[in-house]
């Protein structure tokens, strides 16, 4: 599926200013429901402006998008490039029993493939293109407006050119009993190929709901995913968000997760990274109002020569909120990892209680962390921490396995359970709990 | 069952045993003694495996096995048993969780079938009375936030578990008070059958009033200087140790 031009070989970025010309000219031929808004306008005027970063951005140090971005991807392509059946799609499917299943392919909704079990009292879902007719007011409030595509080009980039994704709202005073599955399948099988879902979760007064976001790779080709998804929890709303990668070594991934809390609410994400060949996961929070929780559970376990950059603010602006960041990570092989964890208690945020924690295990010598917290603090009456550690298997505890008939590849791998168990015991759903242990315990058993 | 010739071992550079030897016997009971310094941690952490211990000269056969060669694990599974002087805390790994893995890990290397839950649970059910441990804390990280005396019962019912044939217990008795040291004690008497032998190192006479050891043996300067059996604990614990070192240097 490939066009390789032999003549110019066109970069990336002025490929996809082309694609957007076809992209623009096709919604305003063809008798589609979609039209491009003001605010994708708008945020493909940022995208043109904006520079792909390099090394050289503060915020991309240590993460190289050049091998990425050298690519050759065919943007037009992507709807056609898959023809995923049920049955390709089954091995990438959780053990989740009876739950709401939503499957994108390559960006494009497969209302074929997926699944609602919950009654639309609720649950709403719409694709993310064509919920603006229905959910005007929630829409024009939230869509595009927590993530900040002004400033960030690649959240420009997702939202100028993607109609695809998950529109979800959660009625007030309603409990989702069944979480919510969201499969993003980059099919590379044909050619390389860039998905690009645009999610929006909105929880109303009183809600309460659990999305979980796995991202898949199929075939062989380069895939890279832009997604960006935005969770609004309203009014003492309850949400929990995870986010589970487990990728092909060819598979490149850069997301944003961001989250607005109204007053009240509690949010809770887990980021789980488990192999891919890039991954960048922005998870930035801002809390808005009062008396908040948040919650910032991350993982990531990886070998090869996987590179894992994870980026998260807390945006404190209101007095009496608490949040608590857990990062752990376990690198092995020529793995390379990012932690770049960022509070900010901004002047009003009096009695703010912040908390941050990333501790990293490198278990072999080619494999390297980088960790940076930093603290923004402008409040005087606050309590906050942070904490980094990197280092070996504790060596010590290591004898005092081996010293009771354990061998050194158990020992090590009890150990490391142990050590991401911190962050596992927090997953609530078993069906994802236990998808994560079986990939880290076979690959601890395998590789140690 | 041990036989330790001529040991010589180092740590980062520096001697601490100095042509040591020892004979035990399936069915005795060995105690070691010595002032600070002299070498009995050091003796327990080369009999256990530790690698930063460097044996110079001198050879361990076990059973007819030259023990030096064998991986921690390995020893462990050939069935010796160190209890930690200071057992270390490990996080998120239950004290369970920990001594299956450990059970079934020696029995797989023995060539038995592994236990299951329920067996092991049996197991561990009996074990528990013995040492007078609570299920409670079983469940918990392994040795965190224990006590002194919880972390050494901890030792003595691992031992219990595993059923070794050679115990050596490195200072187990130290820091207990006479309740703990009483539970220790009758843990490791009950243990004790004729196929079996423990080394219990100590500081502390006290011990061997509840454990009687069949010898008693004072180190020094990295070698064995005196032997004796139980009357000899008394006599240091009357006179201290100067005596002993007057004798070696005359």
């Amino acid at each position: 599926m490939t066009t390789t031009s032999t003549m110019d070989k066109a970069d990336f970025k002025s490929k996809l200013l082309t694609h957007f010309d076809t992209f623009q000219r096709g919604a305003a031929q063809d008798n589609s429901p979609r039209t491009l808004s003001a605010l994708q306008q708008d945020a493909f005027q940022h995208f043109r402006t904006l520079d792909l970063p390099t090394t050289r951005h503060e915020e991309w140090k240590y993460t190289n998008l050049r091998n990425l971005l050298q690519n050759d991807f065919s943007f037009a392509t992507a709807r056609e490039a898959s023809a995923l059946s049920a049955a390709e799609l089954a091995p990438h499917l959780m053990e989740h029993g009876d739950a709401n299943v939503l499957v994108f392919v390559n960006g494009f909704y497969r209302r074929d493939l997926s699944n609602l079990v919950s009654p639309v009292e609720e649950l709403h879902v719409e694709n993310i293109g064509q919920a603006r007719e229905k959910y005007t007011e929630a829409i024009d409030k939230y869509f595009a407006r927590v993530a900040d595509y002004q400033k960030d080009v690649f959240t420009a980039m997702n939202t100028a050119i993607s109609d695809n994704g998950a529109f979800i709202f959660v009625p007030a005073n309603k409990v989702l009993q069944k979480p919510v599955y969201l499969y993003f399948i980059t099919d590379a099988t044909r050619g390389n190929v860039v998905s690009q879902p645009r999610n929006l979760y909105v929880l109303g007064r009183n809600s309460q709901a659990t999305f979980v976001e796995s991202f898949r790779t199929a075939g062989e080709y380069i895939g890279f995913t832009n997604v960006v998804t935005e969770v609004v929890t309203q009014e003492n709303a309850v949400a929990e968000y995870y986010k589970i990668q487990n990728e092909t070594a060819n598979a490149h991934h850069i997301g944003t997760t961001q989250a607005l809390q109204g007053r009240d609410s509690k949010f809770s994400s887990t980021t789980i990274s488990l192999s891919g060949s890039l991954i960048r996961n922005n998870l930035n929070i801002v809390i808005d109002a009062e008396n908040c929780e948040s919650n910032l559970y991350g993982l990531y376990v990886l070998n090869g020569k996987t590179h894992v950059d994870n980026h998260t603010l807390v945006d404190h602006a209101r007095p009496h909120s608490y949040s608590n960041e857990l990062y752990k990570g376990i690198l092995d092989g020529k793995s390379t990892g990012v932690f770049n964890g960022k509070i900010m208690v901004r002047p009003d945020a009096q009695k703010t209680n912040a908390f941050q924690t990333n501790r990293n295990i490198v278990l072999s010598p080619e494999a390297a962390m980088n960790t940076k917290p930093q603290l923004e603090i402008f409040a005087d009456d606050v309590k906050c921490s942070h904490g980094a550690t990197t280092g070996q298997l504790d060596e010590e505890m290591l004898f005092y396995l081996r010293s009771r008939g354990i061998g050194q590849k158990a020992a090590k791998a009890l150990l490391m359970q142990a050590f991401a168990g911190d962050v596992l015991n927090h997953i609530r759903l078993e069906p994802v709990r236990n998808y994560v242990e079986n990939v880290i315990q076979n690959r601890f058993h395998t590789n140690a | 069952m041990l036989s330790i010739r001529n040991l010589h071992a180092a740590i980062d550079g520096k001697e601490i045993l100095k042509g040591l030897n020892l004979e035990v016997k399936a069915g005795e009971i060995h105690a070691i003694m010595g002032p600070n310094g002299s070498g009995k941690s050091t003796l327990a952490s080369v009999l256990a495996g530790r690698e930063e211990y460097e044996v110079t000269d001198g050879e361990v056969i076990y059973n007819g096995t030259d023990l030096l060669e064998l991986s921690p694990e390995d020893r462990a599974r050939e069935g010796i048993f160190l209890a930690f002087q200071y057992p270390v805390e490990i996080p998120g790994v239950s004290t369970t969780n920990f001594l299956k893995t450990a059970v079934n890990e020696v029995r797989k290397y023995r060539g038995q079938e592994p236990l299951d839950a329920v067996q092991f649970l049996t197991r561990m059910k009996e074990k528990m009375k013995l040492v007078n441990i609570d299920q409670a804390l079983l469940s918990r990280s392994l040795n965190e936030g224990f006590s002194g005396g919880e972390k050494k019962r901890n030792e003595i019912f691992q031992l219990a578990m595993l059923e070794p044939k050679l115990a050596i217990l490195d200072e187990t008795d130290s820091g207990l008070d006479i309740d703990a040291l009483r539970i220790v004690a009758e843990g490791v008497n009950k243990l004790r059958t004729r196929d079996n032998a423990v080394v219990l190192v100590t500081h502390y006479q006290r011990l061997l009033d509840y454990i009687v050891p069949d010898f008693v043996h004072v180190l020094y300067k990295g070698r064995i200087v005196k032997s004796g059996t139980k009357e000899l604990a008394l006599q240091l614990e009357e006179k201290g140790y100067d005596w002993i070192k007057e004798e070696v240097s005359a």
